[in-house]
């Protein structure tokens, strides 16, 4: 990344500020501290995530990044040690809240792991299983629909349409993955989470991912994950910076990547360490 | 590049001294470690090699059984003789039927009936089964009466040792049990073609008795049956049910764990302590009848539990937890994930782990002994609520036989309990494959 003359940050960060404050929260989230057991993961992090944007999480390792994002849909629920306090909304409501029901908030925020996880059933299962637990469709031709819909926009259809019955366990790593986001849009989620979606991928389909993510931010919101600088930078327009369980710094990735305030963000961002 | 460019040649960096890194001892012991292995295997080997020798080769004889052929006349003289069947049908359940038997060998030898010393020997050449068979015939038809026809009549267990080359016959008349003359008659028979060896099928059909002739482990087989069936009916649910509550649904609790702690526990309480929790509980408690198979199956349904449980749990336990995220993170309920995905994939460890312990079941003798099923039972049980007996209860009885002729056939019964238990581990594999091809 070029590092701007001062005028032209100002420039930039004015814009993207400018624009940005336009854009809704879609998820706000408040004094989120974590606990794993007696050990404390997240202190007091107040991070929003705007509509139609993607919004990345960077840190080094352990620094809590993967557990807030896993806060977003309640995935940390599933680790019997883990608690969390503070106040995580959607759309203004509490997910937390005992009134909301933890099925209906992951169908409306989705999540892709880090490591390919299609289910070992076939193509067409893989992104059909979502939409039929949820009733989302009744006939086959709906079902039908749906799975070519779910895979044209995650860029997989073209390459396994003449083979939806075969495993999805057969895939490369990189089909893997985009069947996953098939998966995971094909319930039509408002937000998607993905922790280090290209982590497992090489270059060319990591570049794909980018693409991808990039195309699915006209009619999803994003939270993305990511140890890659550069693809914080490419891909996001707001980023996080996480250090030990802190919010260290967010704004408009311009900004963060060009003229942080935090002096932590800039060594972490030009590898100073991380 | 400069030196190439000044000199023109590239000279070898030069050795430094060979450092002692001790490779010929790691060699040696790697080769003396695979002789061990080798040494281990091969003894396994040989004591399998052994028993299943010493088995099969003492009791491969316990399915050819020798009888002999005899034309039988159904003579109204012996059966009825003040001919009374018309109005007292039990006359022709208490006649002399092995008087038929024994004239129509006399006839077939060819001396008088008359003849006390020789029909003595006779008795001793035929098994009296020919009472029940001849009876059987009778009573199925009685218009036989008074015809003659070749029925196939179970020489005597001696009489069938004797033929089968397992009595020695160098030894002096008075010490063995078949005379010189039975022999004799045995060879004529056998050049006639009347006295010959056919399969056993009494072995399998027939129920207990002290004649080995007539001895059979068809009570045993049903009885067996019946209880692996109660066993699969009732321990696969349960067990199943319990290990997916514990491992999927279970908080992790102080409690939960004391519960896994004393499953592991009960995996290892030895058998005959499940046989007196089962003559305690279910027949001096819930009055259940004694030497019944539902009892024996409920026994066997406690000591198989754990046994399920822990294999479920395993089978639960590796499949990899992405799976689980990717059904959850979908907005998959948690019963969701565990009968759409997890279940699926644990399918082939828990069949194993099922069948793996129903073989195990099979072959336990010792609570089965105090819930009184090692009896003398004749009659094949009809419904699980009839006394049984089971195929190693049964080999245990016949182990405390004295007769020759049961050694053969209490190693034939080990032979028919081995192939139960091979056929089993056989579905387990091929089941295990099946379902983990699917994908």
């Amino acid at each position: 990344m070029n590092l701007m003359t001062g005028s032209q940050v100002e420039n930039a960060v004015h814009q993207q500020t400018g624009g940005v404050e336009n854009t809704p929260l879609k998820m706000r989230g408040r004094k989120v501290n974590v606990f794993y057991g007696p050990k404390q993961a997240l202190f007091g992090v107040d991070l929003d995530v705007r509509q139609n944007q993607v919004t990345a999480l960077i840190g080094p390792s352990g620094c809590g990044k993967s557990t807030f994002l896993r806060c977003l849909n309640r995935m940390n629920d599933t680790v019997d040690s883990a608690r969390v306090e503070g106040d995580i909304t959607l759309d203004g409501e509490n997910i937390y809240d005992p009134k909301i029901d933890v099925v209906e908030l992951r169908a409306r925020v989705g999540m892709v792991f880090q490591k390919p996880n299609p289910f070992p059933k076939s193509i067409y299962e893989n992104v059909a299983y979502g939409p039929r637990i949820h009733g989302l469709a009744r006939r086959k031709a709906d079902f039908d629909g749906i799975v070519e819909k779910s895979l044209q926009r995650a860029g997989l259809w073209s390459e396994v349409k003449d083979r939806l019955h075969e495993p999805g366990t057969g895939l490369s790593g990189g089909q893997q993955q985009r069947l996953c986001i098939a998966r995971a849009i094909a319930v039509s989620p408002e937000v998607i989470l993905m922790d280090e979606p290209c982590s497992a991928l090489d270059p060319i389909a990591t570049a794909r991912i980018e693409e991808l993510i990039d195309e699915l931010r006209q009619n999803y919101t994003i939270v993305i994950v990511t140890h890659s600088m550069q693809q914080a930078a490419r891909v996001s327009q707001r980023t996080a910076m996480f250090h030990l369980g802190n919010l260290v710094e967010e704004g408009p990735t311009e900004k963060m990547f060009t003229n942080p305030d935090e002096k932590r963000t800039r060594d972490y961002i030009t590898g100073r360490y991380g | 590049m400069t030196d190439i460019a000044s000199s023109g040649t590239l000279i070898d960096a030069k050795a430094p001294p060979r450092r002692d890194i001790g490779l010929k001892r790691r060699y040696a012991a790697e080769r003396r470690f695979r002789i061990y292995g080798i040494l281990a295997v091969s003894v396994g080997l040989v004591f399998l090699a052994v028993m299943l020798f010493s088995i099969i080769s003492q009791g491969y004889t316990a399915f050819s059984q020798t009888a002999v052929t005899l034309p039988i006349t159904f003579d109204p003289a012996v059966i009825d003789p003040k001919n009374e069947r018309e109005s007292d049908p039990t006359k022709l359940q208490t006649a002399n039927y092995p008087a038929l038997a024994q004239k129509a060998l006399a006839e077939k030898l060819g001396f008088a009936a008359n003849d006390r010393a020789a029909t003595r020997q006779l008795r001793g050449f035929l098994s009296d089964t020919s009472r029940v068979q001849l009876r059987d015939i009778v009573m199925a038809d009685p218009s036989v009466i008074g015809t003659t026809r070749d029925v196939e009549i179970l020489t005597s267990a001696n009489i069938d040792s004797a033929f089968k080359g397992q009595i020695d016959l160098d030894v002096p008349e008075a010490n063995r049990k078949v005379s010189d003359q039975q022999v004799g008659w045995m060879r004529k028979l056998s050049e006639e073609g009347a006295l010959a060896t056919r399969f056993n099928t009494g072995l399998f059909t027939n129920g207990a008795s002290s004649r080995p002739e007539s001895a059979g482990m068809g009570v045993a087989i049903v009885g067996s049956f019946y209880m692996m069936l109660i066993v699969l009916l009732v321990a696969l649910p349960v067990g199943v049910a319990a290990s997916i509550y514990l491992e999927e649904f279970a908080p992790k609790t102080k409690f939960t764990d004391l519960i896994e702690v004393n499953i592991n526990n009960l995996a290892a309480v030895p058998s005959i302590v499940f046989g007196l929790l089962g003559l305690a509980v279910f027949v001096n408690f819930f009055g259940l009848p004694r030497s019944a198979s539902v009892v024996g199956g409920l026994v066997l349904t406690l000591m198989t539990l754990p046994t399920i449980i822990i294999a479920t749990r395993a089978a639960l336990v590796a499949v990899p937890p992405s799976i689980r995220s990717a059904a959850l993170g979908l907005g998959a309920s948690r019963m969701q994930m565990v009968f759409h995905h997890v279940l699926p994939l644990a399918m082939p460890g828990i069949l194993t782990g099922t069948i793996i312990g129903l073989a195990r079941a099979l072959g336990e003798t010792a609570p089965l002994l105090l819930i009184g099923m090692v009896a003398f039972v004749a009659d094949i049980p009809s419904t699980p609520l009839d006394p049984a007996t089971a195929l190693p209860v049964q080999i245990y009885m016949w182990a405390n036989e004295a007769e020759r002729a049961f050694v053969e056939r209490l190693s034939g019964a080990i032979i028919i309990l081995l192939i139960f238990l091979m056929a089993m581990n056989l579905t387990a594999i091929i089941l295990r494959r099946k379902f983990e091809r699917r994908w």
